[in-house]
C-alpha cells in the first residue's frame, strides 16, 4: 500500500510544475493590463502608468515574472493580491473552509441520495421507479445553477419562509472564526440556537451544489449496477437464495462502486465549479466567488496562488479515490 | 416548517424585537466586498462606504444628500488672496475611537491631519509603501503636483499650500482619499511591526468604529460614542450584510434579513414600488452617459457632421430600452444637479430627416464607422451593446452604417484612449466630488487628449473658461465660466450626450432619515430604525 501511495505521489510533480506553468500564463493570455483595470475611467498618467508597472514588476522579461513566482512558491510565498494588499495565501485559508464546508454537505447528500436512487432505478428496470428517477436526474442534471438556485429562494426563503435567503448564520449571533467551518464553530460558541441558524443556512446552497452531482452519481450508479447484476456470480447468489435486497445491496453494490467513487472523485472538479455560482448566489463568502473577483480585476497573484491551490486540493482528493479503489478492491492495489 | 425551526425562528424573533427595543441595529446588504479599508488606497464605491464613510471623517463633508461642501473635522477655513493657502481651524476636542485594538491617549491635532496626507505625498513615509502605497485618487487629483507643502501653525491649525490657485481643492479635502486617520494609531502599527494593519483595522474620528471584517460575508460596526456631531449616529449597530446578487438582495429586503439596500435591478423598481413594508427612494445621479467622436479624424473632426450624427440619435428610444425609464436624457456634459448646469441650452432635436440633409450638405456620403460598446454594466450605462444596436439603427436611417466593436474592459479603456482610434466610443463618468471641473476639465481639457478626454477634442476657447474657472474663489464666478463652456460645447459637439441615469434605493419602511447621496455614496449617520 505505501509503495502505491509513494508511487501516486510521484505524478504530483509534474502536475504540479504543469500546474503553476499553466497558472502563470492562463492569467496573462488573458487581454487586460490589471493596472488599466485598476484604474477605470478615470485613467492614469503615462508616468504613473509605468511606475505601476515597475512597482508590480510588470517591466521585467516574462521569464524573469516566472522564475520569480516559482521561487517565491517554493519559499512557500504566493504574493500579495493587488487589490485587497493581503498574502494570497492567508486570503485562500480565511476562505477556503467556507467552501470545503459547503462541498461537504452537497457531496453527502448527492452520495446518500444519488447511490439509492441508481441502486432502486437499477433493480426496477424499465419500470415506473427507473423512469421517474433517471427523468428526474436528467432535469437535475440539465438545470442551470443560477436559475434553480433563484427558484428555490424565491419559493422557500420568499414566499414560504422556510429557510433564510443567503448567508451562513444569522447576523444576530457573532463570535470569531476558530476552524472557519460555521457548524463547528457555532458549536463551540455555545451560543444557543447558532447551530440550528448554521444548519438552516447551509440548506439551499448544498442542495444546489448538489443537484449535479447527484444526478450524476445516480446514472453511474445505475448503469455500472446494470452491468453487475447480469454477472455469473450475482446469479449464483440468487440461485442460492439470498435476499433480493443483500444480493443487490451487498454482492453487486460493493463491485459497482468503482466507477461510482471515480465520478464522486471526479465530482469534485464539479463541485468547485459549481461553488463559483452558487457562492455568488447565497453570498458564501467561499474561493469561488473569489477566483471570480480576482479574474475580473486581472488580479495575478491570487488567480495564479488560487488555481495552484485548487489543482493541489483536487489532486490530494484524486490521491484519496485512488486509495480508496485499493480499499474496495484490492486486486488493484496489487497491481 | 418543523417545529425545531418554528421554535428557532420564533426564539430568534423574541431575541431580535428584544434587542431591537434596546439596541438599533441596521443591517444594509452591500453589493460586494471592500477592497480594504484604506480608503486612500482605493477607487471603488464599495470600499468608501465600508471605510471612508462608515469609519472616517474629513476635514470638510458633503452635506448628505447634497453635494455641498459644509464643514467638518475643521469648524472652518481661510483662503489666502492669492488662492493658494487654505488655512483649516480643527475642531478642538475630536476624538477618535477607542476599540479593541486601540485605545487612544488623546484628541485629534495638526499631526494627525499632516500624517494623512504625508503618508500619501511623501515616499519616504514609512506608510508610504505600508500596504502597496497606490494612492490612486491623490494622484488622479493631482495632489502630488498641486500641494506644495503642509504646515502645522498650533495643534489646532494647519495649513495646505499650494503650487496654483485650483478652486476645486475644497471638494477635493471632503473625499475620501481625504480621510483623517490617528497618527498615535498609525505609530502604535508601526511599533508592532505591522503598517499594513492600517488597512485592515480602520480607525477614524467617524461615526461608526470598526468591529470585525469577515471576508465576503459581514462587516460590523458600532457606534462611536465621541462622534463630534451631537446625538449622532443614531444607530448602535451597523451591519453590512455583503450580497453581491441583486436579486438575491431584493429577496434579503422582503424577507427583513436587511433593511436598505443598494443598485436593485432596473427590473424589480416598479415591483418594489408596490410591495408592502419597502420604499424606493430615488435621485437623478451625478453621471452623464455619453459618445465620443474621435474629432481628430474626419469627418468628425468637422463639428456639422456631429451635430448631424446627434440630431439622428433616438435618444428617447435609447432611455426607453436601455434604462427602462430609469435615466433622463442628457443635453449637457455635467447633470442637472451640479451647480452651473446651463438649463438655457437646447439639445440637438431628433431629426433623421435634416441630420441627412445636414451630412449631404458637408459632402458626408456612404460614411462607414464604428460605434465602440463597452463590454461592463454601469449606472450610466446599463447595457452598452444594446444602445449600440439602437445607435446603428438610428444612423442606418440617415445613410450611415455604424460596425459596432467591443473588447474586454482594460483591452477597451486603453484603446479607447488612442488619439488615431477608429470609431466613436461609449463610454461615461460618475462625479467624484461635485464640482464641474471634475467632469469638464477631467474629460474635455486639452491636458486628456490621449487620456480621459476620448473625443481627443481640444478647442481654446472651451480650454481658456475652464483654466479660467479652476483659479477664481467664488462659486457663482465660476458658474458663469462654466455656463459659457456648456454652449461652446453643445455647438462643437465632441460627443453625444446621452443619459443621466437615476439612482433608486429600496429601503424598509422602518429606515428612517436615510437620504441618496448624488455622489453614488452610502451613508448611515443620520439613519435611525423606526420601533
Amino acid at each position: 500500500m505505501l509503495k502505491f501511495f509513494l508511487a501516486r505521489l510521484l505524478t504530483f510533480v509534474p502536475t504540479f510544475i504543469g500546474v503553476t506553468l499553466i497558472s502563470f500564463a492562463f492569467i496573462r493570455v488573458l487581454p487586460g493590463d490589471p493596472i488599466i483595470v485598476m484604474a477605470g475611467e478615470r485613467g492614469l498618467s503615462e508616468a504613473r502608468y509605468q511606475e505601476l508597472r515597475e512597482q508590480f514588476g510588470f517591466d521585467q522579461p516574462l521569464i524573469v515574472q516566472f522564475w520569480d513566482y516559482l521561487t517565491g512558491i517554493l519559499h512557500g510565498n504566493l504574493g500579495m493580491s493587488y487589490v485587497t494588499k493581503k498574502p494570497v495565501w492567508d486570503e485562500f485559508f480565511a476562505l477556503f473552509p467556507a467552501t470545503v464546508e459547503l462541498s461537504l454537505c452537497a457531496i453527502v447528500i448527492a452520495i446518500c441520495l444519488g447511490i439509492p436512487a441508481g441502486v432502486i432505478a437499477a433493480v426496477n428496470r424499465g419500470k415506473f421507479f427507473d423512469r421517474a428517477l433517471m427523468s428526474t436526474a436528467l432535469v437535475g442534471y440539465s438545470m442551470p445553477i443560477f436559475w434553480w438556485a433563484l427558484l428555490l429562494i424565491i419559493v422557500f426563503s420568499g414566499n414560504l419562509g422556510w429557510t433564510p435567503v443567503s448567508g451562513r448564520i444569522d447576523l444576530l449571533y457573532y463570535f470569531p472564526d476558530t476552524t472557519g467551518f460555521m457548524l463547528i464553530d457555532s458549536l463551540l460558541s455555545g451560543q444557543k440556537g447558532a447551530f440550528a441558524s448554521a444548519v438552516d443556512h447551509l440548506i439551499l446552497p448544498s442542495i444546489v451544489l448538489a443537484t449535479i452531482p447527484l444526478a450524476v452519481i445516480a446514472r453511474q450508479t445505475r448503469s455500472a449496477m446494470l452491468e453487475v447484476l447480469g454477472e455469473d456470480y450475482i446469479r449464483t447468489a440468487r440461485a442460492k437464495g439470498l435476499a433480493p435486497i443483500r444480493v443487490s445491496g451487498l454482492h453487486a453494490l460493493r463491485n459497482a462502486l468503482i466507477p461510482v467513487v471515480t465520478v464522486i472523485g471526479l465530482s469534485v472538479g464539479v463541485l468547485l465549479a459549481g461553488a463559483i455560482l452558487t457562492e455568488t448566489i447565497f453570498s458564501w463568502p467561499g474561493i469561488g466567488k473569489w477566483m471570480v473577483d480576482s479574474i475580473y480585476r486581472r488580479d495575478y497573484p491570487v488567480v495564479q496562488g488560487g488555481l495552484l491551490l485548487i489543482a493541489g486540493m483536487v489532486m490530494i482528493v484524486n490521491l484519496i479515490v485512488d486509495l480508496l479503489y485499493g480499499v474496495i478492491n484490492p486486486k488493484i492495489r496489487k497491481r | 416548517m418543523t417545529l425545531h425551526t418554528f421554535l428557532t425562528t420564533s426564539a430568534l424573533a423574541l431575541t431580535m424585537a428584544t434587542a431591537a427595543a434596546a439596541q438599533q441595529t441596521l443591517v444594509y446588504c452591500s453589493e460586494g466586498s471592500p477592497e480594504g479599508f484604506d480608503p486612500a488606497l482605493y477607487t471603488s464605491g464599495t470600499t468608501f462606504d465600508a471605510a471612508g464613510q462608515a469609519v472616517y471623517a474629513r476635514l470638510v463633508e458633503f452635506k448628505t444628500g447634497t453635494t455641498e461642501v459644509i464643514p467638518g473635522l475643521a469648524e472652518s477655513y481661510d483662503i489666502s488672496e492669492d488662492g493658494k493657502t487654505y488655512t483649516f481651524h480643527l475642531r478642538p476636542g475630536i476624538k477618535f475611537q477607542t476599540t479593541d485594538f486601540f485605545t487612544p491617549t488623546r484628541d485629534m491635532t495638526a499631526d494627525d491631519v499632516i500624517f494623512s496626507f504625508m503618508r500619501q505625498l511623501d515616499p519616504e513615509n514609512p506608510f508610504h509603501d505600508a500596504s502597496g502605497g497606490t494612492f490612486e485618487y491623490f494622484n488622479a487629483m493631482s495632489m502630488p503636483d498641486l500641494i506644495e507643502s503642509i504646515e502645522k501653525v498650533d495643534d489646532l491649525t494647519v495649513a495646505f499650500k499650494l503650487t496654483r490657485p485650483e478652486a476645486p481643492f475644497i471638494a477635493n479635502m471632503a473625499m475620501d482619499f481625504a480621510s483623517i486617520m490617528s497618527k498615535e494609531y498609525a505609530d502604535q502599527l508601526l511599533d508592532a511591526g505591522t503598517p499594513d494593519m492600517l488597512n485592515q483595522q480602520p480607525l477614524g474620528a467617524g461615526p461608526f468604529a470598526f468591529v470585525a471584517y469577515q471576508k465576503d460575508a459581514v462587516i460590523r460596526y458600532r457606534k462611536h460614542e465621541g462622534f463630534y456631531r451631537e446625538g449622532l449616529p443614531k444607530l448602535d449597530n451597523l451591519i453590512f450584510a455583503i450580497t453581491p446578487d441583486a436579486s438575491v438582495r431584493y429577496q434579503k429586503l422582503k424577507a427583513g434579513e436587511c433593511h436598505v439596500m443598494p443598485f436593485p435591478n432596473p427590473a424589480d423598481v416598479a415591483a418594489m414600488k408596490s410591495e408592502d413594508g419597502i420604499t424606493v427612494q430615488e435621485q437623478e445621479g451625478l453621471n452623464v452617459g455619453y459618445m465620443a467622436y474621435n474629432t481628430q479624424q474626419p469627418p468628425f473632426d468637422n463639428p456639422k457632421v456631429r451635430r448631424a450624427l446627434n440630431m439622428a440619435m433616438d435618444k428617447q428610444a435609447i432611455i426607453d430600452v436601455v434604462f427602462q425609464g430609469s435615466g433622463e436624457i442628457a443635453k449637457n456634459p455635467i447633470p442637472p444637479t451640479m451647480w452651473s448646469y446651463n438649463d438655457a441650452v437646447e439639445d440637438d432635436a431628433y431629426d433623421p430627416e435634416a441630420a441627412k440633409a445636414m451630412l449631404e450638405a458637408e459632402g458626408v456620403t456612404d460614411l462607414s464607422m464604428k460605434v465602440w460598446a463597452m463590454p461592463v454594466q454601469r449606472p450610466y450605462n446599463p447595457n452598452a451593446r444594446r444602445m449600440a444596436e439602437l445607435i446603428q439603427a438610428d444612423f442606418e436611417k440617415v445613410g450611415v452604417k455604424a460596425e459596432i466593436v467591443s473588447y474586454e474592459w482594460g483591452e477597451y479603456l486603453d484603446r479607447s484612449k488612442d488619439v488615431d482610434r477608429d470609431g466613436a466610443v461609449l463610454l461615461g463618468w460618475t462625479g467624484d466630488n461635485g464640482d464641474p471641473d471634475n467632469f469638464l476639465a477631467t474629460l474635455l481639457s486639452c491636458d486628456g487628449v490621449g487620456g480621459a478626454n476620448r473625443s481627443q477634442w481640444c478647442y481654446q476657447p472651451f480650454e481658456d473658461l475652464i483654466q479660467k474657472a479652476k483659479t477664481l474663489p467664488t462659486q457663482a464666478d465660476r458658474a458663469k465660466l462654466y455656463e459659457e463652456a456648456q454652449v461652446i460645447f453643445k455647438e462643437q459637439a465632441p460627443w453625444a450626450t446621452i443619459a443621466h441615469s437615476k439612482v433608486f434605493m429600496p429601503m424598509r419602511d422602518e429606515v428612517q432619515g436615510y437620504k441618496v447621496h448624488p455622489l453614488g455614496l452610502h451613508i448611515f449617520t443620520e439613519v435611525s430604525l423606526e420601533n
